[in-house]
């Protein structure tokens, strides 16, 4: 038993291609609970983020700085009524959501935070993301059926109009990142995606700035099509407040409404990490091939634990800043508390052996991120697109360029 | 309650679907609770699929009865009244209003009167404008110019506020005169507004302007030709953005408007964005009017000799203004007694309003809430 | 004071005794007309003599007199920059052909007259209260409506309340 346990600490692959059901078992609760705590962390983010953007402060009283409201929210949304439509379809109407969830979920475990950190390395790995986040579509369009009521079945239909329509454009996209990865000696490619980075270390460049700007024109396909992919702004017409219909999601309160804010956000953190392994190199470091080197690589490795020290030193200027007021003793000491945390966090990537297991994670993270952080940008900056402009720019737009893109660098690949 | 398919009779509509997904044709309801009506406004829409085949409005839900109540109070205790109809614009309805009186009563308000009146005029318009600019962006889903033009409105209605007390219905004006002076450090307020805000209204248009979606979204939406805008008495910057060079501050002057240099602008295809343009532009010249003012207010008396107990002589006279949102008129008739015999209350809004069913013939369900943005109505004008 | 111009020379010439006065009140002109050829004069005022514009449709309500009611449109022309006021006398009950099909505007405006005063239009595409509820009883900008009454009857039929006072 023991044996088992540690026979695959020595190996280098992934569980799942070691075929140890113990520790692929340990990595899916890894990875569960980090997009869980992940997707408190937005839903906060994006609260804060968006009223700092619109001049105001966004949630200050639950918890120091709002930091406790996600749990006040989840903790609200489990007390809720729930209330099922009278002439639903039941069955359909508790299953939609928990579809969504699982589509959204599972494509986690092909994910790569590093070279054997992920669950498993399928190797049809792209294709299996691709094809396991359509099904959130079925999602969708159950969740309109079931509520038995015009306006959500209209707004399912035109959510997964929009959806299909950007995942042909997606899908030239990627297809153009894969083309790229058959660019070395051996002339194949490999669907895997740790086999992408890899290609990407091995080719010394992130598919960004390969074949300029066509790398740079496929990932700006993609990171447009995924905004319109999971439904949010600019392309959030069919879940908008202000327009007629109101979205797939109206009848749902409660718990039910949180599985799909739930699965939302998950299919945002998913589709932001095919965007950074196909093209800005996955877990690789900024760099990785102009500024090479030990004393490089040991700069880049103290930045993991410089990050959370900077956090910290916020969250102690935040604390400073506490009013001095009585009322606030226990908000004060809990951001202290807080940024203790995060301080020994940083305390603890300086240690060499964490810092070089941490590396590739650290990066992996920080990039879907700054993903995340352009999300919620969007949402602040742009207005809403009408909903047969949304078609057209998926059908009219995206795609000609995309295949466009995909043929040139095909040309280009042979040709170079 | 009323069967809906009755109010859309003059459209000449058949059985209605009984069928919800037949696609042919669809009644549907924007209640007097929406988010995007600007007040309690219903819309009754008759949809083929999307498109847009027949409107119908129904509004009176916040009408009030202000020209009944006119006909029992006198012409100074009706002048409160008149800020709460266009309760976004307040200084202008009583503007409108006091001229009114004051052409009955056969006097004029002294120039110092006159310059404050301008001034605190042009401030509302804009903050109007502002108002509008951010409700019309919420609408069409950009959320943070709200939050900006909102911050921005704030420094007007803190003069508002120094200056009478009250910063949205404001009570600013008297018949004959202003009441109140301005107070210490009047001009330096403005003057410090006046140099604060022209970089905020680049920073709202920078957020929209060339922006591609705002662009999409707005263009050739709602389009009205200047013919139909002229036909069906539509005014204020709707009239002008169809092309036609006409503003009541230039056609039949007021105030101390004559002595004032100032464009007025103009679009030339009578869509949502030429309208947005328009207001924009509109908001630079209104700065440009107060910096002139501001400059050159001059000393004297800001009340002209009026009697206590108002008797104007027996007659009527209508007046009209260039609100913020279009010719706010006010037809007053006296019978020679201390209270007005009938005050009417001619709106922009309600005249704009008619505009709608025009303006939205064919286009799509996501374009009906941009129109009625663009129209910037506000429904206690409407309704009164 | 009398109001002379080319206009009320033709008016006069074409209607005669129609043209009951043309007066100027501080700088404001208005033509009192009757009722038979009103609507014949709105037709060329719009037509020949270029007042596109109506800018209002509205009435007064003099009930002691024997026509208590004042018809009143304020038009505007943008050609010439001027206004003028077109009035009418009406009886009780009595009803005017309607002035949608020379002006769109007055589409609204004349279900506001009717809404508030009871005066109907002939020919009028869609005639039918604006402001207050379609089955109101009485028309409150009468002088013989109450300024606190209200129609009680709909009121506890649709609000389910004893009295709206």
């Amino acid at each position: 038993m023991l044996d088992y346990i540690t026979s695959y600490l020595g190996m280098n692959t992934t569980p799942g291609q070691a075929g140890n059901v113990f520790w692929a078992v340990v990595y899916i609760l890894v990875v569960f609970g980090g997009v869980s705590v992940a997707v408190i962390a937005m839903n906060w983010l994006e609260r804060k983020a968006l009223a700092h953007f619109q001049i105001r402060l966004g949630p200050m009283r639950v918890g120091p700085h709002g930091l406790l409201q996600p749990i006040a929210d989840a903790v609200k949304l489990l007390t809720k009524e729930d209330i099922i439509p009278h002439e639903a379809d039941r069955f359909v109407f508790w299953i939609a959501p928990l579809i969504i969830l699982c589509a959204s979920f599972t494509v986690y475990i092909v994910i790569p935070f590093g070279p054997t950190h992920a669950i498993t390395d399928l190797n049809i790995g792209i294709l299996f993301m691709l094809g396991v986040s359509s099904l959130s579509v079925l999602g969708v369009v159950m969740a309109g059926w079931a509520s038995n009521s015009h306006y959500p079945l209209i707004g399912s239909l035109r959510s997964s109009a929009q959806m299909i329509s950007y995942e042909i454009a997606m899908g030239m996209a990627v297809v153009t990142a894969i083309l790229m990865t058959s660019l070395n000696k051996s002339g194949t490619g490999t669907l895997s995606m740790i086999g992408i980075v890899q290609a990407q270390q091995q080719q010394q460049i992130w598919f960004l700035f390969k074949f300029f700007p066509l790398g740079f024109i496929s990932f700006a396909i993609f990171a447009i099509a995924m905004v319109a992919e999971t439904n949010r702004a600019p392309f959030d017409l069919p879940e908008a407040e202000s327009e007629l219909t109101a979205g797939f999601h109206t009848e749902y309160s409660g718990l039910r409404w949180s599985l799909f804010m739930l699965g939302e956000y998950t299919a945002m953190i998913a589709v932001s990490s095919i965007a950074v392994t196909l093209w800005l190199g996955g877990w690789l470091r900024p760099f990785p091939n102009t500024l090479t080197g030990e004393t490089w690589d040991l700069v880049f490795s103290l930045i993991p634990g410089f990050t959370f020290l900077g956090l910290a030193v916020i969250a102690f200027i935040g604390v400073k800043r506490m009013p001095k007021h009585p009322y606030f003793k226990i908000q004060t000491a809990g951001l202290a508390g807080f940024g203790a945390v995060l301080g020994l966090i940083g305390i603890l990537l300086f240690i060499p052996p964490v810092r070089d297991r941490i590396q590739d994670i650290f990066w992996f993270v920080a990039k879907v991120a700054v993903f995340m952080y352009l999300y919620i940008w969007y949402r602040a900056t742009f207005p809403r697109y009408r909903f047969d402009q949304l078609m057209k720019v998926g059908w009219k737009v995206l795609l000609p360029i995309a295949i466009g893109v995909l043929i040139v660098t095909a040309i280009l690949g042979v040709v170079l | 309650m009323t069967d809906p398919t009755t109010y859309l009779s003059h459209l000449e509509l058949g059985e209605p679907d009984k069928t919800f997904l037949d696609t042919n044709e669809l009644i549907i309801n924007m209640g007097p609770q929406h988010p995007a009506t600007h007040g309690v406004l219903r819309v009754i829409l008759k949809l083929d699929g999307e498109k847009v085949l027949g409107t119908e409005c129904v509004i009176g839900y916040l009408h009030r009865g202000v020209e009944k109540i006119a006909e029992n109070r006198t012409y100074t205790m009706f002048n409160p009244y008149v800020d709460r109809m266009d309760y976004v614009a307040a200084v202008s309805n009583g503007l409108g209003y006091c001229e009114a009186v004051e052409k009955l009563l056969n006097v004029e308000a002294p120039p110092r009167a006159k310059y404050i009146r301008v001034i605190l005029t042009e401030l509302n318009r804009l903050a109007s404008h502002q108002l509008w600019l951010g409700t019309h962006a919420l609408d069409i889903g950009a959320m943070t110019p709200l939050f900006y033009t909102f911050r921005d409105r704030e420094e007007i209605l803190k003069i508002f506020e120094k200056y009478c007390g009250a910063r949205l219905t404001t009570h600013a004006f008297r018949i004959g005169g202003c009441q109140y002076e301005t107070y210490e450090g009047f001009e330096q307020d403005v003057k410090k507004f006046l140099d604060f805000v022209p970089p905020r209204i680049d920073e709202y248009e920078e957020l929209l302007t060339t922006n591609r979606i705002w662009v999409e979204r707005t263009r050739n939406v709602g389009k009205i030709s200047a013919a139909d805008c002229k036909a069906l008495g539509v005014t204020g910057p709707v009239l002008r953005a169809s092309g036609v060079k006409w503003d009541i501050r230039k056609a039949l002057p007021y105030a101390a408007y004559p002595e004032f240099q100032f464009e007025i602008p103009t679009g030339a295809n009578g869509d949502t964005y030429d309208r947005y343009m328009v207001r924009m532009q509109e908001m630079r010249q209104s700065l440009r009017i107060i910096r002139q003012a501001v400059e050159g207010i001059p000393e004297g008396p800001i009340m002209a000799k009026v009697p206590k107990v108002m008797k104007p002589p027996v007659g009527e006279v209508y007046h009209s203004i260039e609100a913020p949102k279009g010719e706010l008129g006010y037809f007053v008739v006296s019978d020679g007694s201390t209270q007005p015999y009938r005050v009417r209350v001619r709106p922009p809004s309600f005249v704009n309003l008619q505009a709608l069913d025009v303006m939205v013939r064919g286009q799509l369900v996501a374009d009906v809430i941009a129109v009625i943005g663009t129209l910037d109505i506000v429904l206690g004008e409407v309704d009164r | 004071m009398p109001w002379e111009s080319p206009l009320v020379a033709k008016l006069k010439a074409q209607y005669g005794s129609g043209v009951r006065e043309a007066n100027t009140y501080l700088g404001q002109n208005y033509l009192v007309l009757e009722p038979s050829i009103a609507r014949e004069a709105l037709q060329i005022l719009r037509d020949e003599e270029e007042f596109d514009y109506c800018v209002d449709v509205t009435a007064v309500h003099y009930p002691n007199r024997e026509k208590p009611f004042d018809l009143i449109w304020i038009l505007y022309s943008f050609a010439r920059n001027q206004r003028l006021r077109v009035k009418t006398m009406l009886a009780d009950g009595e009803s005017f052909p309607s002035s949608v099909a020379i002006w769109p505007t007055a589409n609204w405006l004349e279900r506001e007259v009717f809404d508030m005063f009871g005066i109907k239009f002939d020919g009028h595409p869609d005639l039918k209260r604006i402001l207050l509820p379609d089955d109101w009883k009485g028309h409150p900008l009468r002088k013989d409506y109450g300024i606190i009454q209200q129609d009680q009857e709909w009121v506890k039929a649709n609000l389910g309340i004893e009295s709206g006072q």
